[in-house]
């Protein structure tokens, strides 16, 4: 299957228990699908407490796309293309800041945060120009759940909520009620890991549940780390496919079984007695040991956000072989005790050096070389197919270490693509 | 500093920060790990040089126990992405004195890492601070900060020591 200048079949290319290696290497596979998914569906860009007060911004971006979220005098957060509408002069350089306008360095056109063109120099040059039509670019469609924005190219299509769906918004529900004050803060600021590979394959990773007990055996040995049990052929953790792509790896069985508070995280309540003073305060007794049994959830939400326990990854396609992982701690409003063992544990894992995160994009790398041999053309996703079942919320599970989520997102994908 | 330059300490101060890019580029974990003092920091900052590395991510931030560690999961021989190791080539230069005060050496230098692993080649230019202690067994480190100057830029995977 060589590249061909015909449309590419993804029903051939994408099949119920295998994929095409075409898929992570073809010019033309990833041209389409900046067109039919990052410059269509919900894309994860930032969150509100990244620009907490009004003329904040901050750089951000969908895949290729470099855009400036800000937030306008009137509260509301924008997404701006960051390229101006006179000869397409880059209009923002900062990473952020706090401002009101922006003016290009180019001939001094001058945008305000929203967006519109407030004046250009020299007006007497320009006759019938309209103001209204020379503003920044916009992202289409933005909306927020949960202090989570996000991003739409296209005009319509399903709401936020719609896209997310029961699943996405239940992680992100369980998420935030980690904090005593039900938010979640992303001011620990971000490490970007650049690698030489196919967004794809980092998706798929983040919810293979088959992986950690090879690639992280290094550090779950001398680290004396209980993940790697999470992971076993005995856990009780399920892989779940929930549907429009979003994958999770559900450890709550194990944790549920284990039965410590805090032991999601490695540690117990005598070591973080205002965190659960402050838990119990706000959610009663009962209802916040259920919170600290139960930990944040590892959920993959398509195409971009990677909620991770105790971080977030926000991955961003390049080029069909180059991706870009931003990875931050998660922060607990209310919660600093926590949140400075999360940076810590954070640092230590993730991002370039970690001690996590440099053996993944390792095998991001190897696995985008391997995939340009020739044979046998196909990667096999058929793990567990014979054991999955429906939950009782209706989603496909499979056990911890099954590739149910890999499926799930395949075939979301496939409906992407051969949407009209 | 006084303004009479103390070559015998320099000397000394560059024969140490050779040695350490010998052991570095030669893949000499545990060699390099002697080096270091019991209250170490090891420090390489992202975004920046001059970040809050107990408010903000840095890319390394390891005290003594976290650099034992990273030492360890080198030799479980399981450390994928340095299995095989990166081939390394540095040149460690502009070192200079900052200050003396009692057994505690404040120097700046600077160097080029030439690196060659699977992936490709690549050429990592770091500007590096390091607060060297006099112990009886010698000059160790008791701080060294790594500020890679593209640290505000995405980077590939950076697992050999720096
Ligand atoms: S390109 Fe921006 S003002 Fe000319
Ligand atoms: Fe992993």
């Amino acid at each position: 299957m060589e590249s061909q200048s015909s449309t590419p079949n993804f029903a051939d290319l994408v099949q119920s228990d295998r994929v095409h290696g075409s898929l992570y290497t073809n010019e033309e596979i990833f041209q389409l699908e900046l067109e039919k998914i990052w410059y269509k569906t919900w894309v994860y860009v930032g969150h509100t407490s990244e620009v907490p007060n009004a003329n904040d911004f901050v750089s951000k971006s969908i895949g290729p796309q470099p855009l400036i979220m800000t937030r306008g005098r009137d509260g509301v957060i924008r997404l701006l293309l960051n390229r101006c509408p006179h000869r397409a002069n880059q209009v923002c350089l900062q990473a952020k800041g706090n401002r009101g306008s922006f003016t290009c360095p180019y001939h001094g056109w001058t945008f305000s945060n929203s967006g519109e063109l407030r004046g250009f120099p020299f007006p007497e040059g320009y006759d019938t120009a309209d103001r209204s039509e020379l503003g920044l670019g916009q992202v289409n469609r933005v909306a927020e759940y949960k202090g989570f924005v996000f991003g739409s190219f296209a005009d319509e299509g399903p709401s936020l909520e719609e896209h997310l769906g029961a699943g996405g918004r239940d992680a992100i529900d369980r998420l935030v009620q980690t904090s005593p004050e039900g938010e979640v803060e992303i001011t620990a600021g971000f490490l970007q890991h650049r690698a030489k590979a196919n967004w794809k394959f980092i998706v798929e990773n983040e919810t293979d549940g088959y992986h950690p007990q090879f690639v992280h055996a290094s550090i779950f040995s001398i680290a004396k780390s209980g993940i790697g049990d999470l992971y076993s052929n005995d856990s009780t953790a399920v892989a779940r496919d929930l549907g429009d792509g979003h994958t999770e790896n559900d450890l709550r069985p194990e944790f549920r079984r284990i039965d410590k508070p805090m032991n999601w995280f490695g540690t117990n309540e005598a070591r973080l007695p205002d965190y659960v003073e402050k838990m119990k305060a706000a959610y009663g007794e009962e209802k916040a040991r259920e919170i600290m049994i139960d930990g944040t959830p590892h959920v993959m939400i398509f195409p971009n956000l990677f909620i991770a326990e105790i971080q977030i990854f926000v991955i961003q396609a390049l080029a069909v072989d180059e991706s870009i992982q931003h990875v931050t701690a998660l922060q607990f409003k209310g919660a600093p005790d926590l949140n400075r063992r999360l940076r810590q544990q954070t640092m230590g894992s993730v991002g370039p050096a970690g001690f996590l995160l440099a053996d993944d994009s390792e095998m991001y790398e190897r696995t985008q070389r391997g995939v340009k041999s020739k044979m046998p053309e196909w990667n096999y996703l058929g793990r567990g197919k014979h054991r999955e079942r429906r939950d009782a919320d209706g989603f496909m599970v499979g056990d911890a270490t099954d590739e149910v989520t890999s499926r799930g997102i395949w075939r979301h994908y496939r409906e992407l693509m051969e949407a009209k | 500093m006084s303004s009479q330059l103390d070559l015998a300490l320099l000397a000394e101060v560059q024969q140490f920060l050779y040695m350490e890019a010998r052991l570095q580029d030669s893949n000499l974990y545990s060699e390099w790990e002697a080096l270091w003092t019991d209250d170490a920091i090891y420090w390489v900052p992202a975004n920046g040089a001059d970040i809050d590395p107990e408010e903000q991510m840095s890319i390394i931030y390891d005290n003594r126990s976290r650099i034992g560690l990273r030492i360890k999961q080198f030799y479980t021989g399981k450390r994928h992405t340095q299995a095989p190791a990166s081939a390394l080539g540095r040149v460690v230069s502009n070192i200079e004195l900052l200050d003396v005060t009692g057994d505690e050496i404040k120097v700046a230098s600077s160097a080029m890492i030439f690196e060659c692993n699977l992936r490709a080649d690549t050429i990592w230019a770091t500007r590096n601070e390091f607060l060297l202690r006099r112990t009886e067994e010698g000059l160790r480190m008791a701080r060294k900060k790594v500020v890679l100057v593209n640290n505000e830029k995405p980077l590939y995977t950076l697992s050999f020591l720096v």
